[in-house]
């Protein structure tokens, strides 16, 4: 087949694996192709430390046979390998057990424009301009600071990635995102040992990267450690800063999932309607928002995005659906399939999380505190976090709060709590949010957090 | 010039060429990491088998160093095309004169031995499997109100061909099935989680695979009648097995070089320094037969060895791959590792544990008056640089007088990697191994933790009682 563009990762490719499954034996048959390409650039004392160039991609098909379903991947796109792929869908939906909710979307309509998911500065810069950008971070961190012994790495990664998704009830997507994102983790000389900070930026394109703001970010969450020690054990009030933050709204997330919930694995289940968080605390997902890094048209299977309001006034309004938990639920799907990549079948994963920003500016919200520790960093969440009580005790370090301002750095502590009493617990959500990329995609201010337990001495 | 597994990946000729190519415009060092993956993953949820998912993957991956630095291309396919794009692009940056690649030695791989290929197993039997697991784990009792389980086999046949001459390859073959229980009575709702897996074939489960069910219910049922975990400092003993995430997170990952050349782990210019009791050593062993964390060889060709990292309590090695070696002028250990194809090796851990010692875990416990049990982990994270360390206890209990008495839910346990290494004053005489996978980078590998009991004169436990 040489000679022939097989490989063009778009809708016809989707639609022609389809067709393949079908023709295997499939009653209906839906596939999700991706195509990426990536830069990568890792720099260290002033050098290029690695430059990696990689393009990448796949194929994943479902298939239904009555009431079973299997999935088949593989990263060969020729006719043959589609055929492989298909076979493998046919024959593992073979081995699963019946399922009376189990079938293809239903084709979805109107499919949304979402604006600006392409930058063309991402594939325009030419690598030396993107190593110079890596370069500006690494500077600007070490030049932030006297006390800033250097950085581990500074990363700038960019990539494009275009996927086609058809099925067989006549779903039919495709669309082309592009990304590009740095960070830097600067070490600061500590008095015991070395202080790690972590700063990060991601954007559309490298033209939306400021590097020097980020370098900034990671010499002082580090500087800002010299000298901590191990907090007093107490219950107290706490600010969560929007990383931090971020990592609980997407754990949060994670609990919202319909499917968690009809399987009884949520701590959330059972409590529609009810007030489960503080009124101050307003959480959406939204599929369409242009600047969510997990935006896109369509979610994983095809279905339209759309922005669904999760908890207002404090009410847990809905959950998150994707076809299967919709049919099982007896509603509709919220466009909440969400896909790692084309090597699993599609489940239910929040999109872009988003928390209303309130109206205090961060030293407003210490001020409202007055007396407790502003949580910078938070470690061990995957270990740490049942999500299916939702308790947790997670390793923790920050700063004191004293008088109402920030006073000396705290590390070596937990905090511990459950999510549902952490939710309620929230008393204010700062004005300036930011996006926070880290397990999931979360955009967020500051959360005040009226009491948790500190353990440290 | 055949050599078994590698030339089934890729044909010792056309690596010659794409290292040719990968060399156009100079560098100190080629090489292709050729790589042909596939697998089948299942689970049984509501006991149903669902998720049945099956895929093939290949491609290759392509470096020059030169210099210190790294030019990486990957590409998914093995034709001699894509591999030639891969090389090109990986020498894209490099403006120096085309030197030639040695030719290549084959080196006949020795794989680990496997009894019985999974894929040849009927995938119905393997769905049996797991309905006999959901059995087992609810059988344990009418307050298991959910169990799950998964199954997964994974192969990975690869080839490495370099610009020194290597041409060598693998061929991995890794089972893993885990159980995960809910117990629920009133409002209180406890998890429980074990898992069995290893570099084996069906013979895995030879014995009694459905008792990992079993214990991941009764490990839910007990934490039923958990209270809240203590807060605050006290001795700690660690479970054997999965305990030995404990030593993986607390000292493994701060050996693993590319941390030390940084200066960006606590453990940086102590080696040959005494940093735990004389009652400790430790091993970091890629070729145990069977392991989940072993191979014959890493990726980047260099055979799995046993390393003696800490004995008799003094520093005696680090881990090292190709890359970081030659910068400290040593030979590598075998701990050049990655996730597949598509990223770059770096040291990373095999299979990692604290040799025996000679305590028993009954008298350990015994000489504590207050202190915390934790039978078992869910995992833990380490950051090496500062040697903050953090674990998520799974099981655990409070000692009171001598004896392990109520279970305990949600804790964490806390610390510096220095100061709790030190604070190991037993060490048992049980051992075992567990698996696991650890996460570093943005990859993902397999790797043994194991241990005996480990008892720690203080730590920080992380809970809500005050």
């Amino acid at each position: 087949m040489r000679g022939v563009d097989v490989s063009a990762v778009d809708v016809d490719l989707a639609k022609r694996a389809v067709e393949t499954a079908v023709a295997n034996g499939a009653d209906d048959a839906e596939a999700y192709a991706i195509e990426e390409t990536r830069r990568e650039i890792s720099v260290y004392g002033e050098e290029v430390e690695s430059l990696t160039a990689a393009s990448q991609r796949g194929i994943g098909i479902r298939a239904w046979i009555g009431s079973r379903v299997g999935y088949g991947f593989g990263t060969d796109l020729s006719p043959d390998g589609l055929a492989q792929a298909a076979a493998r869908a046919v024959s593992t939906a073979e081995a699963a057990d019946p399922d009376e909710f189990a079938g293809p979307p239903a084709s979805a309509g109107e499919t949304p424009v979402v604006a600006g998911l392409s930058d063309s500065s991402a594939s325009e810069w030419e690598t030396a301009e993107a190593i110079e950008l890596a370069l500006a971070v690494e500077r600007a961190a070490t030049q932030a600071d006297p006390r800033v012994a250097g950085v581990t790495q500074a990363v700038y990664v960019d990539g494009v990635e275009r996927v086609g998704i058809a099925g067989s009830t006549g779903i039919a997507g495709e669309f082309e995102a592009s990304t590009a994102y740095a960070y830097t983790q600067a070490l600061a000389e500590g008095e015991r040992s070395r202080e790690t900070g972590l700063g990060f930026g991601l954007a559309r394109g490298p033209a939306g990267l400021d590097p020097a703001a980020i370098g900034q970010e990671a010499a002082e969450r580090a500087t800002e450690m010299i000298g901590a020690s191990k907090p007093d054990s107490r219950a107290c009030p706490v600010i969560l800063d929007p990383t931090v933050a971020a990592s609980f709204v997407g754990l949060l997330g994670g609990t919202l999932g319909a499917d968690s919930v009809q399987r009884g694995r949520s701590p959330l289940a059972e409590r529609l309607g009810d007030e489960v968080a503080g009124e101050a605390f307003v959480l959406h997902d939204d599929g369409l928002d242009p600047g969510g890094p997990a935006s896109s048209p369509v979610d994983g299977e095809g279905v339209p995005h759309r922005r669904t309001a999760l908890i207002e006034e404090g009410r847990l309004r809905t959950f998150l659906y994707d076809t299967y938990a919709a049919r099982r639920g007896g509603t509709e799907s919220t466009g909440n399939a969400g896909r790692a990549g084309y090597r699993t079948s599609p489940s239910v994963s929040a999109s872009n999380l988003i928390v209303t920003p309130g109206s205090l500016s961060f030293e407003d919200l210490l001020a409202e505190v007055g007396e407790g520790i502003c949580i910078t960093d938070v470690a061990g969440l995957h270990s740490g976090v049942n999500p299916i009580s939702g308790v947790f005790s997670v390793g923790a370090s920050g700063r004191v709060i004293s008088g109402g301002e920030l006073a000396e750095p705290v590390r070596e502590f937990t905090i511990a709590s459950d999510l549902v009493s952490m939710l309620r617990a929230i008393r204010a959500v700062g004005a300036t949010a930011r996006w926070v990329p880290f397990g999931g995609s979360v955009r967020t201010a500051p959360l005040l957090i009226d009491e948790m337990t500190i353990s440290g001495s | 010039m055949g050599s078994g597994q590698s030339d089934r990946v890729v044909d010792a000729d056309i690596a010659e060429r794409v290292l040719s190519r990968a060399l156009a415009s100079g560098g100190d060092f080629a090489e292709i990491y050729a790589e042909r993956r596939g697998g089948t993953t299942m689970k049984i949820d509501e006991s149903r088998i669902e998720s049945v998912e099956s895929g093939a993957e290949e491609g290759a991956g392509i470096r020059v160093l030169q210099d210190g630095t790294t030019y990486f291309a990957h590409v998914d396919g093995l034709d001699p095309d894509d591999l030639e794009r891969a090389a090109s692009e990986a020498a894209a940056a490099l403006r120096g004169d085309r030197v030639e690649p040695r030719s290549l030695r084959a080196v006949a791989p020795s794989p680990q031995s496997i009894a019985q290929r999974p894929e040849e197993i009927p995938v119905k039997r393997k769905a049996q499997l797991l309905h006999e697991l959901d059995e087992r784990g609810r059988a344990e009792g009418s307050l298991i109100a959910q169990f799950v389980a998964s199954y997964g086999e994974a192969r990975r046949e690869i080839a490495v061909a370099n610009s020194e001459g290597l041409f060598t390859g693998d061929d991995r073959t890794r089972l893993r099935i885990s159980a995960q229980a809910v117990a629920r009575s009133d409002d209180k709702v406890e998890t429980g989680l074990e898992t069995l897996g290893g570099h084996r074939g069906f013979e895995l489960f030879d014995d009694d695979p459905a008792e990992i069910a079993a214990s991941a219910a009764r490990r839910a049922l007990t934490l039923l009648d958990a209270g809240p975990a203590p807060a605050g400092s006290m001795p700690v003993v660690v479970g054997g097995g999965f305990g030995g995430v404990l030593f993986h997170e607390m000292t493994g990952h701060g050996l693993e070089a590319d941390h030390i050349q940084k200066d960006a782990s606590v453990y940086a210019g102590k080696l040959g320094e005494r940093v735990a009791q004389p009652l400790l050593n430790a091993y970091d062993d890629g070729c145990m037969p069977g392991e989940w964390g072993s191979d014959a060889i890493d990726d980047e060709g260099t055979p799995t060895q046993k390393t003696l990292v800490i004995e008799d309590g003094r520093l005696t090695s680090f881990l090292y791959d190709r890359v970081r070696a030659e910068r400290d002028g040593v030979v590598s250990t075998g701990n050049g590792r990655r996730e597949s194809f598509r990223h770059l090796p770096i040291p990373r851990m095999t299979n990692t544990y604290i040799a025996p010692g000679d305590a028993s875990p009954e008298a350990m416990i015994g000489e504590v008056d207050k202190g915390f049990y934790a039978a078992s982990f869910a995992g833990g994270q380490v950051d090496p640089a500062t040697g903050d360390f953090v674990f998520g206890v799974s099981e655990g209990y409070l000692i009171e007088g001598g004896q392990v008495t109520r279970p305990c839910r949600g804790a964490t346990l806390i610390g510096n990697c220095l100061d709790a290494l030190e604070a190991i004053d037993a060490v048992g005489t049980d051992f075992e191994m567990k698996s696991g996978t650890c996460g570093k980078g943005g990859q993902w590998v397999p790797v043994g933790t194991g241990q005996g009991h480990v008892r720690i004169a203080a730590m920080t436990v992380g809970g809500t009682d005050l």
